[in-house]
């Protein structure tokens, strides 16, 4: 198999001692003071403050991150922080001519709108059209639906499971995109909405802090493509990005979140969503691993008939680590869900995967599956897969299973069997693997983007293309891992 | 074409092919029948190098080359088909990625340029209509869903593409109804020159009413106990195999 390649971390060698979790909690509020925010936004963003202080440093015990250590975190030294900026100050050094940021942006028929280090670039975006406002610009309308929704999702978790960087999202949040659609209202387009993580000349870390607000309304229409992108390889970034998700009765989303920002990049990152009576969401995520990448999604089924869709993909290789954990609470009767999960691991990297579906008391005639498989293409890839199911209906049906799995070997031996080189015939069917859930997505121009993206991954690096003799040991490997 | 000499093959430590030999000229199509367990789908994966089947004596030579020098892929792009049993379905690579692979991998062998995309996605719409099968297949997973006729269809597809110079057609007709059966059959004799033979193996005589071989062959016991022309099919149909049982021995 391929031999693993050092992460690329230009400061990983330096000297510079490394600050610990307390300094970390230090510059952290440190920053969110020194942000320039809206003045309604004072109350939310003060208790995020209060609130993140409040918070323990997760540790080994701490459930929601036991299988990631915020160790690289504290790879960012007192300067980086000094140097690190939220919602960035354009003034500053950062290099984002238009024209770079373009070439980071998918062509899609859709609204565009650009973000770089969490501030909107109206240079490379589209105008914004009627419902899309930024918290900056909010009027007195926007800024009544933004209280009456923002953090309200993430606020309603139970305190044990409340993720101490959303509360760090709130109390940086000083800038962000409210996207409202009205009543009985579709959108004509898809929302395209970039984050762009800038290159800046002198090299220091950027930090960012980036906020979605969607609220679809009784019985509207709505897609959103979210991508997260940056703009060098060699930029080192922290990214704590949080969109949260109000589906009113019978109202339908697409979502779409792409994470596909280079190893450099640190990212935080959760999707909140709240289902009423009969909405619908579709989702889908993928996100290639970075020294840290964590995605969370939280959804809860508060009015019952909703349903929901949400696949996943995530590929790491090198010593990179991705970590999806994801909650879905079914409160009300009537309820759907589906989730299913695939990844691909690689070299020394790391993933994680912890898929939770809680159905209470009230939650009768409820559907839930989820499931999660894994391909393993290294002995040393390590995937801590932990599917949970917790039910205390008595009418419902649900399903869950996680798989560790290796390429089928009869698949190898048909495509072999046509003339199909065996190295060919892995790179298809490792490929295959995962392209099952992008052919589900709903754009045609979002597949055959991602597709090229991917196929190029694939073939330019070997550590994800499944070798069927070195997965059986990491097969073993994993297996006590979960033990 | 193909030359077998006193081939003895295992599977998995079972000695399943005794000294079977066979000869096979360009042009000419061969039948091969006989009982569950006689070695028929055995014979099909030894020729195309499965692995798990084992040669423990004997020699094949194909297009006079060694065959046991050669890989799977390499007997393939060689011009050796196995048309299978039972396809094997595989989500998420597209049909026309796979189709389009593999014909290049043969061209490239034979020395002839890659085909454009656009000219092979005509070449792989007008031959799945051939075979009628949709060309909306074309975009769907490998055989994924398909029904058994299908599978079968997309078989014969991929040979008529491949153009291969050996066809090994192992129970094709196992699961088809006439209709099928008859377009599976079609297709196989639009493919029929001097150039190019065929392995038919099969259970039943139906099929060679429609493949109507030059010779008939019966396996029994992992070894060829009678040979004849076609009519030799049409008394295993009336009289089954019990009558060759003594010959096995």
């Amino acid at each position: 198999m391929s031999v693993p390649t050092a992460v690329s971390n230009a400061r990983s060698a330096s000297a510079v001692a490394n600050v610990g979790a307390a300094e970390f909690q230090q510059h952290a509020l440190a920053l969110a003071d020194a942000q320039q925010s809206p003045a309604w936004l004072a109350a939310l963003r003060e208790q995020g403050s209060t609130d993140f202080a409040r918070t323990a440093w997760p540790g080994r015990k701490t459930e929601q991150w036991k299988y990631t250590t915020l160790q690289s975190f504290q790879d960012f030294t007192a300067a980086d922080w000094g140097a690190g900026r939220v919602a960035g100050d354009r003034a500053r050094d950062a290099v984002h001519a238009a024209s770079v940021v373009s070439s980071q942006l998918l062509t899609l028929d859709a609204t565009t709108l650009v973000f770089v280090d969490g501030v909107f670039d109206a240079e490379v975006s589209d105008a914004l059209p009627a419902g899309m406002t930024l918290f900056s610009n909010a009027d007195a309308a926007a800024q009544k639906l933004i209280k009456d929704y923002l953090g309200r999702i993430a606020g309603s978790v139970d305190t044990a499971r409340r993720n101490l960087f959303a509360m760090l999202n709130n109390a940086w949040a000083s800038e962000g995109l409210l996207l409202h659609v009205p009543r009985q209202t579709t959108l004509n387009k898809p929302v395209y909405i970039a984050h762009v993580s800038s290159l800046s000349t002198s090299r220091e870390p950027t930090v960012s802090n980036q906020r979605v607000l969607v609220v679809v309304e009784e019985g509207a229409r709505a897609e959103i493509v979210e991508h997260y992108v940056s703009q060098s390889a060699e930029q080192q970034a922290f990214v704590n990005a949080m969109t949260e998700i109000h589906l009113g009765n019978n109202a339908q989303l697409h979502h779409t979140r792409l994470n596909l920002e280079p190893e450099s990049v640190s990212h935080i990152g959760g999707v909140y969503l709240n289902l009423q009576r009969d909405s619908r969401f579709n989702g889908f995520t993928i996100a290639e691993g970075s020294r840290l990448k964590r995605i969370d999604y939280q959804m809860n089924h508060c009015g019952p008939g909703a349903e929901l869709n949400l696949d996943g993909v995530y590929l790491a290789r090198n010593k990179q680590l991705v970590d999806y954990h994801t909650t879905i609470e079914h409160r009300v009767p009537n309820g759907t869900s589906k989730e299913v999960f695939r990844g691909i691991i690689g070299d020394r990297a790391k993933a994680v995967f912890n898929g939770r579906i809680h159905i209470h008391k009230d939650a009768q005639k409820t559907l839930a599956e989820l499931n999660n498989r894994n391909l393993l293409t290294s002995s040393n890839a390590e995937i801590d897969t932990k599917p949970e199911l917790e039910i205390y209906a008595d009418d419902v049906r649900c399903a869950h299973g996680a798989t560790i799995s290796q390429l089928d070997e009869t698949a190898l031996y048909y495509l072999q069997s046509r003339g199909i080189s065996p190295a060919q015939a892995r790179v298809m069917l490792s490929f295959g693997f995962i392209n099952e859930l992008l052919q589900g997505l709903p754009h045609e121009e979002i597949k055959t983007a991602l597709g090229t993206h991917l196929t190029a991954l694939f073939a330019a690096d070997r550590a994800l293309v499944s070798d069927v003799g070195a997965v059986e040991t990491g097969i073993t490997d994993a297996a006590s891992e979960r033990s | 074409m193909l030359e077998i000499n006193k081939l003895n093959a295992q599977v998995e430590d079972s000695h399943i092919l005794h000294d079977l030999s066979l000869s096979i000229k360009a042009g000419e199509v061969h039948a091969i029948m006989g009982p569950n367990g006689s070695g028929k789908s055995t014979l099909g994966n030894v020729l195309t190098g499965r692995d798990g089947y084992e040669v423990l004596s004997g020699d094949i030579t194909f297009n006079g080359k060694n065959l046991q020098d050669m890989g799977i892929e390499e007997r393939a792009r060689e011009g050796m088909f196995l048309a299978f049993q039972y396809p094997v379905e595989i989500p998420g690579v597209s049909n026309m990625e796979f189709l389009k692979a593999a014909v290049d991998a043969r061209r490239k062998h034979q020395g002839l340029e890659e085909l454009s995309s656009f000219d092979f996605m005509k070449l792989a719409r007008d031959t799945s209509k051939k075979v009628s099968l949709d060309p909306s297949f074309l975009k769907r997973g490998v055989n994924e869903g398909f029904s058994g006729g299908e599978k079968k269809r997309n078989e014969i597809m991929q040979m008529m593409l491949l153009e291969p110079s050996l066809c090994i057609l192992d129970e094709t007709d196992s699961g088809l109804d006439i209709d099928a059966l008859q377009v599976v059959a079609s297709g196989v004799n639009a493919m029929r020159s001097s150039e190019r033979s065929f392995i038919v193996v099969t259970h039943y005589q139906r099929l060679l009413d429609f493949i109507v071989p030059d010779y008939v062959h019966v396996l029994a016991g992992g070894k060829i106990v009678k040979s004849g022309d076609k009519e030799l099919a049409k008394e295993l149909e009336a009289k089954g195999y019990g009558w060759l049982e003594g010959e096995v021995a």
